[in-house]
């Protein structure tokens, strides 16, 4: 029998053609091609993320896992070790690190460690890492006194660029350094330390400098008497006293005050026995002695 | 005309902005098959390297990436007879190229086949302003042809101006630079019927497309089945459809003569029905397989089985010999080529220099008709396919495709038609200008 169904029209009907060409365009095939995939997984996490129990636990689980990961033994600090200082900074440095053994290498916070470190008194520069075999290793380099400070009736130890280092007792605990005193004293420290560099011959007899108003130094030596160094090429000055020293023997005479601060005109200012001396000789040069 | 002038305007700028966003599609809507091609445009030389295919007389800027043919329904004599059947197929066509390419197309170069077009020949002449020849002068020149009475409901498919002429020079392909004082052209002129015209337009435009040209078919399958040689020299393609057999004569480049037959491949079919008493489809495939139109002794004995569904087994298990088919087909083929005959005497394609004759089309593939042709319309004649363009499938290089292909070549590039010249405005007119005070009077 043949079939007398008609045939199925081939052809799109309008609708059916205007959606294949609409699907056809390029923005609503890539929208069509991700869009689906990226909703379907953005409902899954958002589904598994509405209730605030699941987030806990999500939380919890990784937090676990990632302090299981980081207590594994490759990565447990369990000593500590400190290089290039002696026993009084060792002791300040493993005061101020207050770190119960063993812990975890992720917990340090060697940055923070190092600032810690730096801040104590001693320490100039300090150098911190995990070594292998779980040791923190510290490298310290402290800081050398250059030079006694008195302040305020107190003994400082202070290094070359003016820091504080310790207290001191008493200046007979470090006579091989210079003493330095005065306002502003601290903060001149590189022209001092020049200046007694300079004084050679000079320093036995130099007991300190003092900083005078914050502006310029004296040298004070033994027997009460001073050099008075102009604000300027102080170091000059002291050079020129020194071959004055050498060359007239100005220490070995009766003479209380070196005066500097013109670098045209040296001043002396003499002795009570020098002055008499001095006018005694000035008039029997003159004749009109007694 | 004004607006006919408009119209096509429109066309070309819209073929511009498909060109601009590169992609256009092209569909031949024949008598027997919808053909849609979707071309690419990309530049030239892109696809060299993997094709092989070189660049052809600057053809192969484009590249074709999708390719569909289904079965024409609702057309006769290569117009449209049931316009919802049309508008099934060419949907039908369009979609399936459109998923081979995919991409939606939007803009269509069409062609007509039928509509019985009309040749005229056009003469105008004008004094030229300055002293060379100027653009201006080339509208005006086409603006001042002698439109003929070409009758009710006729509208212009195209307008070529095939010849210039400055003063005593003829024959100038392009005188835009030449010095001279009075210009002088020819216009071929190709009209069909209007209603015609307006059912494709409108076919295509329920299709949510954009018409982007439409050209005669007998003129593009010329530009694709001709070679140079041939284009230049003179020659006539014959473009053999299913319900109509184009006609178009090519000097020096230029169309300057179209005309069609009312005839074509399907009349054949509908005689091998008759004659055999056999449904269409079974005479299609008889004529596809065994057709002929030279009968040989061989073919006396050569039997073909009639299949049939009738029921009756006597009606069912007939057979007939070859040369009895080549018998029903020949006298329809003769009839067609007679016609095509008289229509080139008609034209004067005797007077022709050169009188080489190509045959196209679908219906050209019947074996033997080069001799037929040959016998009926002059020594000249050979078969023509359609020129290789880069991205055509297989199926679809055959000759039945060369108003397909010639349709890409149209749409990569047109010759120049008066509608691509500025018209002179002579007369401005005085309505607009009365408006535009009107306009400055209410609103200040």
């Amino acid at each position: 029998m043949q079939q007398m169904t008609p045939r199925r029209d081939p052809a799109p009907s309008r609708w059916s053609y205007r959606y294949e060409r609409w699907m056809l365009t390029p923005a609503y095939r890539r929208l069509f091609r991700y869009g689906p995939p990226v909703l379907v997984v953005a409902a899954i996490v958002g589904g598994v993320l509405a209730s605030a129990e699941r987030r806990e636990w999500i939380n919890d689980t990784y937090h676990s896992y990632l302090r299981q990961f980081q207590q594994r033994p490759e990565f447990m600090v369990s000593a500590m070790s400190i290089d290039g200082a002696d026993e009084r900074i060792t002791e300040e440095v493993r005061a101020s690190l207050p770190i119960d053994f063993p812990v975890s290498s992720f917990d340090l916070d060697l940055e923070g460690m190092r600032q810690t470190v730096e801040a104590l008194n001693g320490v100039q520069k300090a150098t911190l890492r995990v070594q292998p075999g779980g040791i923190l290793n510290i490298e310290v380099v402290p800081r050398i006194p250059a030079a006694v400070l008195r302040q305020d009736e107190e003994l400082r130890l202070i290094d070359a660029q003016g820091h504080f280092v310790a207290a001191l007792g008493a200046r007979s605990d470090r006579a091989d350094l210079p003493l330095i005193a005065g306002d502003g004293a601290r903060d001149q420290i590189a022209e001092a330390l020049a200046l007694f560099t300079a004084a050679g011959p000079l320093a036995p007899q130099i007991l300190g400098l003092v900083r005078m108003g914050e502006r310029r130094w004296d040298v004070i030596l033994d027997q009460d008497r001073r050099i008075l160094l102009p604000e300027q090429n102080a170091v000059t000055a002291l050079e020129r006293v020194v071959v004055m020293v050498q060359a007239q023997r100005l220490l070995e005479r009766d003479v209380l005050v070196v005066d500097m601060r013109n670098e045209d005109r040296p001043t002396l200012r003499l002795g009570e026995g020098g002055v008499t001396e001095i006018r005694r000789i000035n008039a029997a040069v003159a004749g009109t002695g007694r | 005309m004004k607006q006919l002038y408009a119209t096509q305007r429109a066309m070309r700028n819209m073929r511009k902005a498909a060109l601009q966003r590169g992609l256009i599609a092209i569909l031949d809507v024949g008598t027997s098959k919808v053909a849609c091609l979707i071309l690419r445009f990309d530049g030239p030389e892109r696809y060299r390297d993997s094709d092989g295919v070189g660049s052809m007389a600057g053809q192969s800027q484009f590249r074709i990436i999708g390719a569909a043919t289904t079965k024409s329904r609702g057309m006769r004599f290569g117009e449209i007879d049931a316009m919802q059947e049309t508008e099934r197929a060419i949907r039908t066509a369009v979609q399936s190229a459109q998923k081979m390419a995919g991409v939606p197309v939007n803009h269509v170069i069409a062609c007509l086949s039928g509509a019985r077009p009309r040749s005229y020949g056009l003469e105008g002449a004008v004094d030229i302003h300055g002293e060379v020849v100027t653009d201006a002068d080339i509208g005006r020149v086409l603006a001042a042809c002698d439109m003929p009475d070409f009758g009710e409901g006729r509208e212009t498919l195209h307008a070529h101006p095939i010849n210039f002429t400055l003063d005593h020079r003829g024959g100038m392909a392009d005188p835009r630079g030449h010095a001279g004082r009075r210009l002088s052209t020819d216009l071929h002129l190709l009209t069909v019927e209007g209603q015609v015209m307006q059912n494709l337009v409108h076919c295509i435009r329920r299709c949510d497309l954009e018409l982007a040209g439409l050209a005669s078919s007998a003129y593009v399958s010329g530009i694709s089945a001709l070679i140079e040689d041939e284009l230049e020299m003179g020659a006539a393609c014959i473009d053999m459809g299913g319900g109509s057999t184009g006609l178009s004569i090519f000097m020096k480049k230029h169309m300057i003569f179209a005309d069609s037959v009312r005839l074509g491949g399907e009349h054949v079919t509908s005689d091998i029905s008759m004659g055999l008493q056999v449904p269409g489809a079974m005479a299609e495939r008889i004529k596809t397989f065994y057709g002929g139109v030279i009968a040989t002794g061989v073919d006396d004995r050569e039997m073909i089985e009639i299949k049939g569904d009738t029921g009756d087994w006597h009606h069912d298990r007939r057979t007939v010999t070859r040369a009895e088919l080549i018998g029903i087909m020949r006298p329809r083929v003769e009839e067609i080529l007679e016609d095509v005959r008289a229509q080139l005497d008609a034209a004067g394609f005797d007077s022709m220099p050169s009188k080489s004759i190509v045959l196209t089309g679908g219906a050209s593939q019947i074996p033997g008709l080069e001799s037929l042709a040959s016998r009926i319309l002059g020594h000249q004649v050979r078969m023509g396919r359609p020129m290789r363009v880069a991205g055509l499938p297989q199926s679809t290089t055959g000759p039945a495709f060369a108003a397909s292909v010639g349709l890409a070549l149209f749409a990569a590039n047109p010759q120049d038609e008066w509608w691509d010249f500025d018209v002179p405005s002579v007369s401005y007119p005085a309505r607009s200008i009365r408006r535009a005070i009107h306009w400055i009077k209410t609103n200040w």
